[in-house]
Parts: C-alpha cells; structure tokens; sequence
C-alpha cells in the first residue's frame, strides 16, 4: 500500500515554508482556517494572515487590493465558494486585472467530509478554465501539492489552486520537480493512455498495476495544469498509445475531459472515454461509497480502459 | 512628488470636466451622463487638491490610492486624469474605439487607475486590501479613496467590505458615496431603499462625515477631517444632484444611461459654459 498524505496537510505545511522564504506573501482566511490547513500559516506569521470572516466575496476584492500593493494573497476557502459564490469578484477584481492572487479551493472534488452537495465542488476547475488569463493548477498528491504552493507563488499572475481534504496515496517522490504547465508521464505504456488530474492520480497507477496483470500496458500522463493545457504531451500521448481515458475527480463537462476532447477533436481524433461525475448533484455519504456510486474508483478507470482496449463502444454503466 | 495642481479656484474646472464628458459621451455614443455630472466636484476635489500624485510617474508607490467603484462613470474619470496630465486629449479620443486603453469600465491598464472596475459592490473591498497592504509596508502617507454610487450600496458585498474595514481600524481609508438618490431604473428610494445612508455605515463603525458634493472647498475639508480621525475609516456621504449641471439631465433616471444627440450636446454645452463662467469670475 502507497503512503497517504492529505493535500490540505501538505499544503498547510508548505504554506509555512513558503512564508518563511517570501515575506511578501499573505494569506486570507474565510474562517475556514483549521479545515484547510491555513492556520499553520497564521500561528507562524499572524501579521500576514488577514481573517476575512465569512465574507468570500470581499476576501477576493481584499486580496486584489493587497495585490496592487506588491503582495503575493493566497485567498483560503473551500472550492464550491471560491469558484461559484465569488466567481464574479475573482473574474472581475482579479482575473481582468490579471492580478498575482492564488485563489485556493480547498475541498475541491466530492470527498468533503459528508458535507454532501452544498459543498462538493465538482464544477470549480471548468469554470476556471473558462475565465481568461487564470491558470488552474489540480496537484495529484500531496508531493505534488506543496511543490505547486511554491510554484504559484512565484507565478505573477491569477491561479486557481484546486486542492483536496482526505488523505491519498502518495505518487511522487521528493526529488519531483513541479512546474506551471508541463503534463508528466508517471507510467510508460503503450496499450491506453490514462490522462488524470487531481488525485485521480493515485486511482489511475492502482488501476494500471491492476490491468498489466491482465496483459494491458497502461501510458499514464499526468495533467497537473488544466490551464494552459499541455496540448503538445496530450497529442503525443494520444498518438502513441491511439486510445484514451481522462480521468478527474470532477464533472465530466469542461474539466479535464472536455479539455482532452476539444485537443484531440481538433488536433488528433483519439477514441476515449471520460471518467468523472456525470452532470448530477451529489450527495452526503462515505467516500467509499461516494466514489463507488459516481464512478471514480480504480476499477472505474480500468473498466474503461479495458473497454476501450477491447474496442467495446458501450459507455460504463454507473450504478445510480 | 505630492502635487496638487498648480489651479487655485477649481469651481470652473469641475465645469470644463463636465464639458468634456459630454463632448466624450456624445462622440462615442455610449456612456453614462446623469452619474458622471454628479462627481464633477468629487474628482476635482480629490485629483486637483486632496490626493498625493505624480501623473509622470502613475505607479509612484507612495501615491494615494483611488478606485471608482461605481465604475459606470468611467468617461468624467478619463476625463480628470486627461485635465491631471495621465495622458492627451488625442488619447482621451479614442474612448470606445479598437484598442484604446480607455475602455467602457475602468481597466487597470489605464495610466492613473489604480483598480478595475465594471461591477457595481467591488472596489470598497480592494481599498481595504490597498490601506491593508500600505499599513504592511508601513507606508503611513499612503490614503485610499474609494468612489461608490448610493445605488451601489444595494450590494451586499459594500457591507461586507465595511464590516473589514472597521474590523481592521483602517484610517486610511475613505469611502465616499455619491448621494444623488437616483439609480438606473428611478429613484433609489423606490428601487431599493438604501437612506438612512449616514446611519447605517455608523452602525457598521465608520466615521461619518455629510457634506456638499457640489462644494469643493467642502468636500477638500470632509477629506481632512477624515485624515484627523484615527482608529476607524470615514466615509464622506456627499450629497450631490445626478446630471448636475445640465438642466434636462438634473435629478432623472432617464440620463443614468442615455445617449446624447449632437442637439443634446450643443445645449448641454452652453449651460455648462455659462455656469463655468460664473464660477470663473
């Protein structure tokens, strides 16, 4: 078994760090800091951490402020309110001005702790992705999260930081050098590619050691930044093994499925299948059973590579 | 460099700022008339007397800060940066064309506009964020002025931003309502009431100051005492008349948004010229 490592821990501990080297950045919390982890960052430095209140849509306006002062906000709060309820001030006080915030969306996916819908994000990274002049980072363990705190922060420009809260297994080691952009071939393969961001990550390798003993090799590419997409290892991966699966832990309409199918539709028609949550709400359970129910687990991620191996059209039926 | 401008009666120069937006507006065939008319005196106070400032070097990091929040009155904004030396009359021509850096809403490309604009409720929070980050910096000269409509305090997210900065006892910080009681749709106090103004940002703990927002020499004055009140931000409620200035735009909805014909144009301009000269005599 992979050693589990919750994003928001590693996140919160990268904060600290990051914090110590950089004295210009400022983290703004929507009193949701002992759930998110940013109250590491204001025990260590509580003259940069700025507790917001529940006030979402002022905390963004706040950070932009901060930003035009020559500071580096992190914005804190889960992703369900970062990406919809303060969608209008990250679009117009922080994307159009092309201001240097980090908007965090902590809790991003469907495992939330049994908060249930209200506060699943599951939409969060296709309306980033939307927006012009954001980029959207989706770390796929915790390695690969507080390497990207660092990376955001030296960015200069909008990021949306899609993190999660439960722990997952640990994909890279510390020697892994993230950057803003570049998708990563974790598994060479040559039967299907899996294409995943977030932590489908850790579900895609278990599924791909699952399939080589079934005599299927499964390519893994790693897409890490939904935006700017890296349609140059996209096309190359699609090319080299002819069938792909995306997989994401996210609706399947404008993540990173949408964003694989725009690439190949235009550049090269690939036959593949989405992972991810249908066009549903969710609701309030175990993850376990979450996951189960709406179709992202390991065996989700094989079945539809093996269908696709098989050359099966069928699309995986979910249990609802 | 903290100049004020060279000019010492400023009444007739909030006139030719209202010559020139119509003018702008008229050739454009876009804008906002009746909001604009209404701040005439507001920036004039602010851009020729109140605020720190170097036009020749707009991102000087010890200037005062200002954000139009009720971003609709971009046209009178360019207006006063063009008059302030931010950029020529050439520029100013290209308002609404292809590619000018004078767009519909404040951009923060624009030499002088220190924060994006464009939807209403927005730019009292990043003036927080700004008087935040100048008390981080130590930067204590450091003033931000933050330009809100009264129809804009419907938003719920102004309250928002009120309840911070009086959380963080920010005295550096100045909102200033352009009380002229009237919105898109009618009278702010049919669309959505939002008086007693003055009472309800006390509630929130700010320093209220009332003053004339056609009298320059009173809003200059609102804006020092707000400087002497330590501990908690102000906010200036400036009572003010939407289209002043132009008698068939005064006190009506109907020019919150119009578009003015070149007869509109023609007449406007004789009244703002005559009241110009009476100011200027």
């Amino acid at each position: 078994m992979p050693e589990l490592v919750a994003q928001r821990d590693a996140f919160g501990e990268a904060l600290v760090d990051l914090g110590a080297r950089n004295e210009r950045v400022v983290v703004l919390d929507a009193d949701l800091a002992s759930s998110t982890k940013v109250s590491l960052f204001a025990a260590a430095y509580p003259d940069r951490f700025f507790q917001m209140g529940v006030t979402e849509q002022n905390m963004m306006g706040v950070a932009a402020g901060l930003a035009t002062m020559g500071f580096v906000p992190f914005t804190s709060t889960f992703a369900c309110f970062a990406a919809k309820r303060a969608l209008d001030q990250i679009r117009i006080s922080i994307a159009q001005p092309r201001l240097p915030v980090v908007v965090v969306g902590a809790y991003g996916s469907l495992l939330v702790g049994k908060n249930g819908k209200s506060h699943q994000a599951v939409q969060d990274a296709a309306i980033m992705r939307a927006m012009p002049n954001m980029t959207v980072v989706a770390p796929g363990d915790g390695v690969e999260a507080a390497k990207a705190v660092f990376a955001v922060a030296e960015y200069g420009g909008p990021v949306y930081l899609r993190l999660t809260r439960d722990p997952c297994p640990v994909v890279f080691d510390d020697s892994y050098e993230f950057k803003i952009g570049p998708a990563v071939v974790v598994r060479e393969g040559s039967d299907v590619t899996v294409m995943t961001t977030g932590i489908m990550l850790g579900r895609a390798v278990e599924a791909a050691e699952a399939l080589q003993a079934e005599g299927i090799s499964v390519h893994i590419l790693h897409v890490p930044t939904l935006k700017p997409l890296d349609v140059e290892s996209i096309v190359a991966a699609a090319e080299k093994t002819g069938r792909v699966v995306t997989a994401e832990e996210h609706t399947i309409i404008g993540g990173l499925g949408g964003a694989v199918a725009e690439t190949l539709g235009e550049h090269r028609p690939t036959p593949m299948k989405r992972v991810g949550i249908a066009d549903v709400y969710s609701e309030s359970a175990s993850n376990d059973a979450l996951l189960e129910k709406y179709g992202l687990t390991s065996g989700h991620i094989a079945a539809a590579a093996t269908a696709l191996v098989s050359g099966a059209t069928a699309a995986t039926k979910v249990k609802r | 460099m903290a100049g004020t401008g060279d000019r010492e009666n400023l009444a007739p120069l909030a006139y030719k700022l209202r010559r020139g937006t119509i003018e702008t507006l008229c050739r454009a065939q876009a804008g906002h008339p009746g909001g604009c008319l209404s701040i005439a005196e507001i920036l004039t106070a602010l851009y020729f007397k109140v605020m720190r400032l170097d036009p020749a070097n707009p991102d000087w990091q010890d200037r005062d800060r200002f954000i139009l929040s009720k971003g609709h009155a971009a046209v009178i904004y360019y207006v006063a940066l063009m008059e302030r030396g931010y950029f020529s009359a050439d520029t100013l021509a290209t308002f609404d064309e292809i590619d000018s850096i004078l767009q519909g809403h404040p951009d923060i490309r624009t030499p002088g506009v220190d924060m994006a604009s464009g939807s209403l409720g927005q730019g009292l929070s990043a003036g927080v964020g700004m008087a935040l980050g100048a008390r981080l910096d130590k930067r204590d000269e450091v003033r931000v002025y933050v330009l809100l409509g009264d129809g804009e305090l419907e938003e719920g997210q102004v309250w928002e931003a009120a309840l911070t900065g009086a959380k963080f006892g920010l005295d550096s910080l100045v909102a200033i309502v352009d009380d002229n009681h009237v919105q898109l749709m009618g009278d702010t106090a049919a669309i959505m009431p939002v008086e007693p103004i003055p009472d309800k940002w006390r509630a929130f703990g700010w320093n209220v100051i009332e003053c004339d927002g056609h009298d320059i020499a009173a809003i200059v004055a609102a804006c020092e005492a707000a400087k002497a009140v330590k501990g908690r931000p102000s906010v200036i409620v400036a009572q003010t008349i939407k289209g002043k200035g132009v008698s068939f735009m005064e006190n009506t909805h109907l020019w919150h948004a119009a578009l003015v014909s070149d007869e509109q144009e023609g007449q406007a301009l004789a009244e703002l010229c005559a009241l110009e000269a009476v100011f200027d005599a």
